[in-house]
């Protein structure tokens, strides 16, 4: 490709040098003689990616949207766009796998093909996600846009009414109180029972764990079926805000138990062995050791839990009821929540309830992000890995110690400090 | 935990050198009462679980009484005139799980692959946190998205439905799965009425659910492979694909299974995605392209406000029905992920 015979052999072989070591002449070591200039020697690349690699793919890519335009243009009767994408990706591969060939062996043949697949794999389902949340707030922009949309709430907006009247206040304070009475029970208990499940081994906490794990098959709607037969049919209570909240509480329980249960098995042994051969109690162990360095994973699962549960429409259909009024009290009449709001919005005909319906799920979306978002930033971190702010506080907790051993020191013996008594 | 160690006794020692010394556990009162709430944290927690599979067996026991075996395989709801069972749900129920994890298997696999083994250290987290995000997508937004986006403008386009199921209907149709009946693809004037609100749509929609759920079981176990074998193989020389076959791969497969069986233990479940995109029937429709399905989940959905007892324990049945079968499939994946190497204790 490129004859530079020159070239390499400056870069690679080390220059013979001019002048002979002056060495004493008895035999003794030899230091290497180097090059003047350290530079002379070019870096090696050690990127596993060539140049040919990148001329492969662009040539297979551009192959092979030609002839896929050939074929739907001039030779088959083939039309659609999704028909286009996917010949046109078969050709690709079919393309690169021959020009591959050319100059490569079976193995790395193998190898290539699998990364082409591995990689549109991926890139598929990168689109995917964007096109989903993308064509929610694409079409949910234009109540977005309305102050009123997140003020009001639906009493004295019939479907046919524009998007200036009307909104959903309602369905938000809904979504928030449920969660948070749902989070309120779920989380304390959750933690418990995961703690219960790794701490204490033996038969009845695998019994458990067996439960547990049994029911995080439980489907969404037979939880909310389960709330619906006991609190509503058969207590005889009405449906509102808390039998909502309960049906996800029964929902979100067993996930955030087995997420957390898995998080605390993965703590590693050694940690807990070194902080009781310390002679810390079982309880102090747990709390300085074992749930700090969990504290990530176990955020981790909390916050998918929520975002599981606050985004899931089944239970709720079935016990918090529907209503077009602002209700913050969940404990009494019919409450609505964002799910479900879009759930009843978009199988509506009129186009401004649908419009609503999709402002709906971008709010609910944005909550979701923001919950995402909040957890990564309060617990996203490894075990081990501190945050500034917490790094700070080791640093001042640290030379606080400091600063009292110096002064323990200065004063003498310790048996007299007031803090030992 | 303290652990007090008696000193041997010097007399006793020398007369049984052999015999072990007598280790005692005390605990600090602390400790106690530390045991006992997290005692009690784990019974109320086994108390509601208990309570709830409990109560829907009994509820649902009236319903199974009055049809017995019938249940399972009448095709029919109509609990006031007392014949009603759940074949064509459950068939439909299967059918849109299987839809959803044939697509979604190779896709989670790949994005799986890619961010544990392909992609740059620097994005790799990024990614992580997209998948996670796309597992805590409301099911109704995938509704809605499958709703009004999917099957209207990707798949079942204009009046004559011009697509994919199109397509695989006319020249797969042979195939008892892919045929539907009343569709003529020569006929200039057929409508695309019979290839919408179809198994095949929702079971894509499902799909899209369940993806992020088996890829990050995936990702999670493959970036688990032992990094010395990862090492010993390139050393060997494999190429990354020859690495990810002899190493990653094997060791994940427990993993894999696992993270399938649960993507698939929540698409039988799934409720909202289905409801919203099927049109419901309750007589057995092998065919996925065909217009017509159902599903458990969508049922129970759709009767719930009746109001005669026997319906009620017609769905509780029905629910009882559905949660036998998720349980069957996550305790088959709990068994596998257990056998295999990946469930392995990672201390070192």
């Amino acid at each position: 490709m490129t004859p530079r015979p020159t070239a390499y052999a400056g870069d690679l072989a080390a220059p013979p040098s001019p002048e002979p070591p002056t060495a004493p002449p008895r035999p003794a070591t030899t230091i290497p003689v180097r090059p003047d200039h350290p530079g002379a020697e070019r870096r090696r690349t050690t990127s596993t990616v060539r140049r040919t690699d990148v001329f492969a793919v662009l040539g297979a890519a551009v192959a092979a949207v030609c002839l896929t335009a050939l074929l739907f243009t001039a030779l088959t009767p083939f039309d659609g766009a999704l028909g286009f994408l996917v010949v046109a990706y078969l050709l690709f591969l079919a393309c690169y796998l021959v020009l591959v060939r050319l100059d490569e062996a079976g193995p790395v043949v193998r190898d290539r093909f699998a990364g082409v697949l591995v990689h549109s794999l991926a890139v598929t389902m990168l689109v995917a996600l964007v096109v989903v949340i993308g064509f929610t707030l694409f079409r949910g922009r234009e109540p977005l846009a309305w102050a009123n949309f997140y003020t009001q709430d639906m009493r004295s907006a019939g479907p046919l009414d524009p998007l200036g009247v009307g909104g959903i206040r309602h369905a938000i304070i809904g979504t928030l109180e449920q969660i948070g009475i749902a989070l309120a029970i779920t989380i304390p208990l959750g933690l418990l029972c995961a703690v219960f499940l790794s701490e204490l081994p033996g038969a009845f906490s695998r019994f458990v764990r067996i439960v547990v794990e049994a029911m995080t098959a439980l489907p969404s709607i037979v939880a909310g079926l389960f709330i619906y037969a006991t609190v509503i049919l058969a207590l005889g209570r009405q449906k509102s805000g808390f039998a909502a909240a309960l049906a996800l509480s029964v929902m979100m329980l067993p996930i955030i138990i087995r997420a957390a249960d898995v998080v605390l098995r993965l703590v590693p042994g050694t940690l807990r062995e070194a902080s009781l051969a310390l002679g810390a109690s079982q309880w102090r162990t747990i709390w300085h050791v074992v749930l700090p360095t969990a504290r990530s994973g176990a955020m981790t699962a909390i916050i998918l839990g929520t975002a599981r549960g606050i985004g899931e429409t089944s239970p709720v259909l079935l016990t918090a009821g529907f209503t077009q009024f602002t209700n913050a009290n969940p404990f009494q009449a019919n409450q609505v929540s964002l799910p479900l709001f879009v759930f009843d919005s978009i199988r509506r005909p009129d186009a401004t309830m649908v419009a609503r319906g999709f402002g709906a799920a971008a709010v609910l979306m944005a909550l979701v992000l923001l919950l995402f978002v909040l957890a990564r930033l309060l617990g996203g971190r490894a075990p081990g890995q501190l945050s500034r702010a917490q790094r700070r506080r080791r640093a001042l907790a640290s030379r606080r110690d400091a600063m009292r051993f110096a002064r323990r020191a200065a004063a003498g013996s310790p048996p007299d400090h007031p803090n030992q008594r | 935990m303290t652990v007090v160690v008696s000193p041997p006794d010097p007399a006793e020692t020398a007369a049984r050198p052999a015999a072990p010394r007598r280790v005692r556990q005390r605990r600090t009162p602390s400790d106690l009462a530390f045991r006992g709430v997290i005692r009690v944290g784990g019974i109320i927690v086994l108390a509601v679980m208990l309570l709830v599979g409990i109560f829907l067996t009994l509820r649902a026991v009236p319903a199974l009484r009055t049809m017995g075996w019938r249940f399972l395989t009448a095709q029919e709801w109509d609990p006031a005139g007392g014949d009603f069972g759940v074949a064509g749900v459950l068939i439909g129920t299967l059918l849109i799980a299987a839809v959803a994890v044939v697509i979604a298997v190779p896709l989670a696999t790949g994005a799986a692959l890619y961010i544990a083994e392909y992609a740059p250290r620097r994005i790799a987290p990024v990614l992580v946190n997209l998948v996670d995000l796309m597992a805590a997508v409301p099911s109704v937004v995938y509704g809605i998205w499958g709703l009004y986006l999917l099957q209207p403008h990707l798949l079942v386009q204009g009046e004559h439905g011009e697509g994919l199921p199109r397509w695989l209907a006319t020249y797969l149709g042979w195939f008892p799965l892919f045929r539907v009946d009343g569709f003529d693809p020569s006929d200039p004037l057929g409508s695309n009425s019979s290839l919408t609100s179809s198994t095949f749509i929702a079971g894509i929609i499902v799909a899209m659910m369940v993806t992020p759920i088996i890829s990050s079981v995936m990702r999670e176990v493959f970036s688990q492979a032992p990094v010395g074998e990862r090492e010993g193989a390139y050393a060997l020389g494999a190429t990354r694909w020859g690495m990810i076959r002899s190493v990653v791969l094997p060791f994940g497969r427990g993993g894999m299974i696992g993270g399938t069986m649960l993507g698939l233990g929540r698409a039988l479940g799934e409720t909202i995605g289905v409801y919203l995109v099927i049109s419901f029937v309750f007589v057995i429709q092998p065919h996925i392209l065909q217009v017509g399905g159902g599903s458990i989940s969508s049922l129970i959905a759709l009767r719930y406000a009746e109001s005669n007892p026997i319906g009620i324990a017609g769905l509780m049945a029905a629910g009882l029905v559905l949660f036998a079968m998720t349980l069957l499939v996550n305790f088959g994946a709990g068994l596998i992920i257990n056998r295999s190497r990946s469930g392995a204790a990672s201390d070192a």
